[in-house]
């Protein structure tokens, strides 16, 4: 997911590029089709094109290796795999552990191996205008027009392999190496957890590469399809900028330090972290950010749990590097310049069948950052940080545990621009996305569920708005 | 023979399909503090979290139930270890609701604390309804607990002589390790291999709560469905409590008995003749 993004910070370092930005996160996965790599860079909707293509690809946490070690169905740990519910975060709070003197692996059968596999076969279409193709196909000087491209056809997701459990009571430990469809793997996490350090389930250490703990999960939630599969406010970047592809939705390498109450309604994690949007070479950003959350759940009688959190991410990012030929040379980056995510969300419920989960960011990053400009230099005329807000609202109607009904509508607004001047609403996205998961067996040992999706993505590109959709049909199974 | 008028026996037909409705009613419901649990809210809640183990019937052989040791909870048989109510009664919904929070160390049941109360007192309300029990008898009146008296080495080294006398060692071990002569033979009611607890094991919990006043609770109503027995017949409040802080002892964590205790030993150690069926004396 990360590598593939790495390139652009020395490419296109120092350079105001009009490629509006995509949801990376289902792009970096996905399958991109043969016409469509042709397309690379030609259309400012082409990102989003790219993304729509991308088959679903799901680094999500769903572990039926836990519910064979503890003989507990998916459905105690999970609102619908692989979101968790109150309960599965109190388990996921410990360190992967009930907390009944059971934990350790001396208590499992020698048998017994913590891996879950994860894929999901599907059928899937995806639409895209304002694409930009010659006028005739393979001849370059026929001059270009914007089309609608459509596809479709089955399909593959991307792989993942977890590996999950304890070490030893209160040391647990997360190893998931993650494919895309085409089996080039990546380390999606890997991470041991020190839990309740000196007795004190306040202290809970974690060192390696995780999730960022986001209330609203996107590696545990609940749409898998192109459009749909993650949230465009977790990985949203600006209009022309390329300097900053730090997505609060992309896993980190730190190390955080976190705790919770008895029951976990009261939470906290605080990490710092290689500021390299997780990429495992150090050598990208002499720089570490800073992730803080908190977040307070309240038992709301027959209304369930609730629960609201804050955030905020600081980070820094290099402007310029060393160069030898003019080309960039890692690890040498200077001149960093900040940028800052900070927000509110929440998962509400309305009884036991109705969830609500609200979410709202602004974000910041500086004006070097936001022109792709060295700091050494003076910035172009014009020059200003790019701020901007993202929300959605995601509602769930869980009508068993083996049927869910999903919704979503996510806005991006640009508040301010890089660039005095530019439309205020250019690369303004607005995204509406409905699905179902049926989930034909509900047990301890597997877990197996029909999901269907349609989403759509409407791209201000500052002349026609661009649009992409989605509709996939999949078998998700974890076993 | 007197015959009963045709008014009287429509009044008492009435009646009893009122208290029988009633009885019925009451235990499609659970009562916990100011909260009611609705069973019909718990089946749903049931099929979520409990069914894996405890079955759709209750009976304890759920799917995962081949795998666990020990078995599942048979509701069906309106046994409960953990309860406020002396042995042989039903617990109280209270009861119910505090295991299902706290959960049954070294058991597969977790803490249920992250529910909503709400939910655990419908699943209580639920789980009410596979025993017949409920619908016909009330739960017991709850023991009192006294407070619980300072603790001293007297009290401590009485409570050692209480433990040698109840024979509790045949079970729990001389020195409390669950290795006492009795232990490999020991079966629930469902004939099913059980293990005495091992105090030292060093647990925080016990099977019935972390405190005290739950370790005087287990052995003044005894776990029912269990061999561990109910003592209220053979133990005073001031023994039981003697007996609570020595079994304290037993375990190798820094709580104020074991600290009393380790001083005492130090100095008087050689005093102690050990536990056993040869001991005589101190």
């Amino acid at each position: 997911m990360v590598r593939r993004f790495a390139f652009l910070r020395f490419s296109l370092l120092g350079f105001f590029i009009l490629a509006l930005a995509a949801p990376r996160a289902a792009a970096a996965s996905g399958s991109t089709g043969g016409f469509a790599v042709a397309a690379r860079g030609t259309s400012a909707a082409y990102a989003n094109y790219e993304a729509a293509y991308a088959a679903a690809a799901h680094t999500n946490a769903a572990i039926p290796a836990f519910a064979r070690k503890y003989g507990l169905a998916c459905s105690a740990c999970h609102t619908a795999w692989p979101e968790l519910n109150a309960f599965g975060q109190a388990f996921r709070d410990r360190g992967y552990q009930l907390g009944n003197e059971k934990d350790s692996p001396i208590w499992q059968n020698p048998s017994y191996f913590p891996l879950t596999a994860r894929m999901t076969p599907q059928w899937h279409r995806e639409s895209a205008n304002q694409q930009t193709v010659d006028v005739v196909p393979g001849d370059t000087a026929s001059g270009t027009v914007q089309r609608t491209l459509t596809e479709s056809g089955f399909d593959l997701s991307g792989m993942d392999l977890w590996m999950a459990g304890t070490l030893y009571k209160n040391i647990s430990f997360v190893l998931l190496p993650s494919s895309d469809e085409n089996a080039q793997w990546h380390f999606e996490a890997a991470f041991v957890r020190f839990d309740n350090i000196a007795n004190n389930e306040w202290l809970n250490f974690k060192f390696g590469k995780f999730e960022l703990d986001n209330l609203i999960s996107e590696k545990r939630f609940l749409f898998l399809s192109g459009n749909g599969g993650s949230y465009l406010s977790y990985h949203y970047v600006p209009p022309g900028e390329a300097s900053n592809d730090f997505g609060i939705g992309d896993n980190q390498i730190g190390m955080e330090l976190s705790g919770h109450s008895e029951n976990s309604y009261t939470r906290y994690g605080l990490a710092i972290l290689s500021g390299t949007d997780g990429n495992p070479d150090i050598g990208e950003a002499p720089s570490y950010d800073a992730d803080l959350t908190l977040s307070q759940a309240w038992d709301a009688g027959a209304l369930g749990v609730q629960r609201l959190g804050l955030f905020a991410y600081l980070g820094q990012r290099p402007t310029y590097y060393e160069t030898s030929g003019g080309a960039a040379i890692p690890g040498t980056g200077a001149g960093n310049k900040g940028f800052y995510r900070v927000g509110l969300a929440g998962d509400f419920f309305l009884g036991n069948n109705l969830e609500f989960m609200p979410f709202f960011m602004h974000a910041y990053d500086n004006a070097y950052l936001g022109t792709n400009t060295p700091s050494n230099v003076a910035l172009p005329a014009g020059a200003q940080a790019p701020t901007w807000n993202g929300a959605f609202l995601e509602s769930h109607y869980y009508v068993n545990p083996q049927l869910v009904f999903l919704g979503r509508y996510e806005a991006i607004r640009m508040s301010q621009q890089a660039v005095s001047g530019t439309p205020s609403d250019l690369g303004n996205q607005d995204a509406l996305s409905l699905g179902a998961r049926w989930y034909p067996i509900m047990f301890s040992r597997a877990g197996l569920a029909w999901d269907g999706e349609w989403s759509i993505v409407k791209t201000n590109t500052g002349g026609p708005a661009a649009w992409s959709n989605s509709v996939m049909i999949a078998l998700d199974f974890d076993f | 023979m007197r015959h009963q008028s045709p008014v009287a026996a429509l009044v008492t037909a009435a009646a009893v399909l009122l208290l029988a409705g009633a009885t019925s009613a009451a235990a499609q419901e659970s009562h916990i503090g100011n909260l009611t649990g609705h069973a019909a809210s718990g089946k749903k809640l049931y099929r979520r979290y409990c069914v894996g183990c405890h079955g759709p019937d209750g009976d304890g052989n759920g799917e995962n139930a081949q795998w666990i040791d020990p078995k599942p909870r048979d509701f069906t048989a309106g046994l409960f270890k953990c309860r406020s109510t002396p042995t042989g009664s039903l617990p109280t919904d209270q009861d119910l609701f505090n295991a299902m929070s706290r959960g049954f160390v070294t058991t597969n049941m977790p803490m249920w604390l992250p529910l909503a109360a709400q939910n655990r007192a419908d699943l209580v309300a639920y789980i009410k309804t596979f025993s017949p029990r409920f619908a016909t008898e009330k739960p017991g009146t709850p023991i009192t607990i006294p407070p619980e008296p300072a603790v001293t080495i007297d009290g401590i080294l009485r409570g050692r002589a209480t433990f040698q006398k109840l024979e509790c060692w045949k079970c729990h071990g001389p020195t409390g390790h669950g290795d006492g002569p009795s232990a490999s033979t020991l079966t629930d009611s469902k004939d099913n291999p059980i293990l005495p607890y091992n105090f030292a094991a060093g647990l925080p919990r016990f099977m019935c709560g972390a405190t005290n006043q739950d370790v005087y609770r287990d052995f003044m109503t005894g776990l029912d469905g269990s061999p561990m027995p109910s003592f209220a017949d053979q133990l005073q409040p001031a023994e039981a409590w003697d007996l609570v802080h020595f079994l304290r002892t037993l375990q190798p964590l820094d709580t104020p008995e074991a600290l009393i205790w380790r001083q005492w030993v130090a100095t008087h150690g050689s005093e102690l003749k050990p536990i056993g069926p040869d001991n005589g004396g101190k």
